[in-house]
């Protein structure tokens, strides 16, 4: 028995569920990481948040959608993973659990789930989490080889918290002067690999990177996002940089440190929460890298990218409305 | 060689499946019994003249065109009219269609059946267009357009560029390909009979760049013919489709709602070039094409000669059958061609395929939640909005969906091949259309 269909009569291989599991491929070298760098205490952290995700993610489709589950499709396990990589390593699970229920019940399943929602979801659960608990949320672990297992972590700055505390007279002269805050700034190849303090999956630009060649390569995003996103940051801080020679802007370092990296390669690129036309892209993008060197530069947070990418996802809607391509044969836009 | 040309947005890449590609044409034969639907073309259905128990030749017009859009129907057997009635379609609806009991293969006399290249055109542009027209002829590439329209350009446009589309940007599809490899030369003075009747010496043969040994041959060739030229193009789909090739070719674009004309082009398939040249230097009229027989399913894949009105199933025999695998049946190509009920349908003039796919390659159909990624809006070569169409079509939304220029859809179908959630975007945008054209009216 022949069955028939309507045109096109095949399809690109390329489903939801692919396209998620790519991502999640994507993310496990900064997950591999932060386990190596902040030890077994950010492993418990990745696993706790995870399984909170699809575990919130069940029980909303399950008990109130009164639908066929939609875990499998790896969308929640994208959300654990960002939510846990936006975590400091020392949180306490249970607050885990608060914030997986936030990113997931609140922000993504109150608005129809997944495709619906209109902030994205693991940055939604961070945010309540640093607001609700400012001191474990800004706990950070020093990344440590050799104690592997152990749990008691030694505390420090991040990289961008320093520069936030620098006076700016002080700052001024250069790093050759000996300000002794200046001397715990860590040098580009340790930032680049992550060999420093901040969030479990945020520290090591490499990793996120080679996260990002590899949904290039797949094709789940495209360049736009991440390109314009960083070129921004780095253009805006260069520019001032070059203009006051005050370490506060250096360029290279807002590049490589703080969650701009893992913002702009896996939260920015988000497709529910970003524009859909590339010209739409790109408006969101340089937004997030404006908006982000305002935060981190003239507000009281040293760090400014999960507030960017949520104020401008706010914007999306208003992007889609009026950024679209030009249709062939109509006016030039 | 110069740069290869493409259209600027949109475009996907799907598999290509060229199997047949080095498989030289070969004559299908004769089946038994042929229907020949009076119904091939755009317009109006042709008007029988022929009656039950008539003895007809390969030749022998057996409907006549009704009105300007429409097109005569020619008998494509020697035989006998069997019957005048309707017959169950690719769709399974009964079709208006003239049943020929096949005897011996007699050709019309008129019909020059010498092999022999003619390159001298002897005839003024009015008697061209009356031969294209008495010969049935429409546009080959599948819209069915009649082709006589479709050459006489109205008082006051200026055409300056004719395209002869060799693209065939669909998979599996090797029928254009083979024929330009083997008629690459009939092809050529087919154009130069449509650079005559149009009065201009720029005839450009567009051919995609996976179609190397065509592109050798006709390279080669069109450097003794003035006003003939090759264009090698970019693979990319929907490449061959009329609005993208001439935006590729001369980078104009035809406004939105006109006609080629409007941007001072016409698009002929390859195809209805050939049997312009058939039709004008050799008088046979519109009666058999080049389909390829292939599919994932296919035994033999090959590329035939088929005359109209010959069944699908007579092809898939000769290619080894119908295997238990095979999910559908294929009129055409996969991305725009139908899927057939029946598979005793016959070929017309506009089937350029039957393709035996398995469900392997079938597009999914369980429809998931969109999840706004933008892919149908990056895959659509006119620039719409996939995503938001099927939104406004769903909740009927005409006025809006006007707004959005959701009749500049070509239904290239490059949308919901591209969509993870398996939306049936292109039926949201084909039903949209409708429901604004219901309100034209």
């Amino acid at each position: 028995m022949l069955k028939i269909s309507t045109a096109p009569h095949t399809g690109s291989s390329t489903d939801t569920q692919t396209l998620m599991r790519d991502v999640v491929i994507a993310l496990i070298p900064a997950a591999l990481v932060a386990i190596a760098f902040f030890g077994i205490g950010a492993l418990k952290v990745i696993i706790t948040s995870v399984a909170a995700c699809v575990m919130w993610e069940y029980l909303v489709v399950r008990y109130l959608f009164h639908k066929p589950s939609t875990i499998n499709n790896f969308s929640a396990i994208i959300t654990g993973m960002l939510l846990a990589f936006n975590l400091p390593p020392s949180i306490p699970a249970w607050m885990v659990l608060i914030g997986a229920f936030v990113a997931i019940v609140i922000a993504k399943m109150a608005f129809g789930g997944l495709g619906k929602n209109l902030f994205n979801p693991a940055l939604v659960g961070r945010v309540f989490l640093f607001i609700s608990f400012p001191v474990q949320m800004t706990l950070w672990a020093k990344p440590n080889w050799k104690d592997f297992l152990n749990a008691d972590v030694q505390t420090g700055a991040t990289t961008l918290g320093i520069l936030k505390h620098l006076d700016a007279s002080t700052s001024a002269t250069s790093l050759t002067h000996g300000n002794s805050a200046l001397a715990d700034i860590p040098d580009y190849w340790d930032m680049f690999i992550g060999y420093t303090g901040g969030s479990l999956g945020e520290i090591s630009a490499l990793a996120l990177l080679l996260g990002l060649i590899y949904m290039l390569w797949r094709k789940v995003i495209t360049w736009h996002i991440p390109f314009y996103y960083i070129g921004t940051v780095f253009l805006l801080t260069g520019v001032m940089w070059l203009a006051t020679k005050d370490v506060r802007y250096e360029p290279v370092t807002h590049l490589l440190s703080g969650g701009l990296m893992l913002g702009a390669v896996f939260m920015a690129t988000d497709y529910v929460t970003s524009p859909m036309s590339q010209k739409g892209k790109v408006i969101f993008a340089v937004g997030c890298g404006l908006l982000t060197v305002i935060i981190r530069l003239y507000s009281a947070y040293p760090e400014g990218v999960s507030f960017a990418i949520l104020i401008m996802n706010a914007f999306v809607p208003l992007i889609d409305k009026y950024c679209y391509p030009r249709v062939y044969g109509t006016g030039r836009k | 060689m110069a740069k290869k040309k493409t259209f600027p947005i949109g475009g996907i890449h799907p598999d290509k499946h060229k199997i047949t590609s080095d498989k030289p044409i070969v004559d299908a034969g004769l089946p038994e019994i042929v229907y020949i639907p009076v119904k091939q073309h755009i317009g109006s259905p042709a008007k029988i003249i022929v009656q039950k128990g008539d003895k007809v030749k390969a030749g022998t017009l057996l409907a006549d065109a009704d009105g300007i859009v429409s097109a005569d129907v020619f008998s494509s057997v020697s035989g006998e009219v069997i019957k005048v009635e309707e017959v169950e379609g690719e769709f399974g609806y009964l079709e208006s269609m003239i049943t020929i009991k096949v005897e011996g293969d007699e050709f019309a006399s008129s019909i020059d059946l010498s092999p022999d290249l003619i390159k001298d055109i002897p005839y003024e542009p009015q008697e061209i267009i009356e031969k294209i027209r008495s010969a049935g002829i429409v546009g080959m590439g599948g819209a069915g357009y009649p082709t006589p329209i479709k050459t006489s350009v109205p008082e006051g446009k200026k055409i300056d560029t004719l395209i002869l589309n060799g693209i065939e940007c669909e998979p599996w599809l090797t029928a254009d390909d083979r024929l330009m490899i083997e008629k690459a030369e009939e092809i050529i003075v087919g154009a130069k009979i449509i650079n005559k009747v149009l009065g201009i010496q720029n005839a450009i043969i567009a051919v995609d760049e996976n179609k190397p040994e065509a592109i050798e041959i006709l390279s080669k060739l069109t450097k003794t013919y003035v006003g003939v030229n090759v264009q090698v193009c970019k693979t990319k789909y929907p490449q061959g489709g009329e609005k993208q090739l001439i935006k590729a070719i001369t980078g104009r674009e035809v406004p939105s709602g006109r006609l080629p004309m409007d941007a001072g082009c016409i698009v002929q398939n390859v195809g209805t070039v050939f049997a312009i040249y058939e039709a004008v230097q050799k008088n046979k009229p519109l009666f058999e094409r080049i389909v390829t027989v292939s599919g994932d399913e296919c035994q033999n894949p090959q590329n035939f000669r088929v005359r109209v009105g010959t069944p699908a199933s007579f092809l898939i025999e000769k290619c080894g059958g119908i295997t238990e695998n095979t999910n559908q049946v294929i009129f055409g190509g996969p991305m725009m061609g139908t899927s057939a009920v029946n598979i005793n349908a016959p070929i017309t003039k506009l089937t350029s395929g039957i393709l035996l796919l398995s469900e392997e390659l079938s597009r999914k159909l369980e429809e998931t939640d969109c999840i706004r990624c933008g892919k149908c809006v990056d895959a659509c070569p006119v620039g719409l909005r996939p995503f938001l169409i099927a939104q406004y079509t769903r909740n009927n939304m005409i006025d809006e969906l006007k707004g959005i220029n959701v009749l500049d859809c070509i239904e290239c179908g490059s949308c919901a091949y591209i969509c993870p959630a398996h939306i049936p975007l292109l039926d949201y945008c084909k039903i949209g259309k409708m429901e604004v054209k219901k309100t034209k009216k």
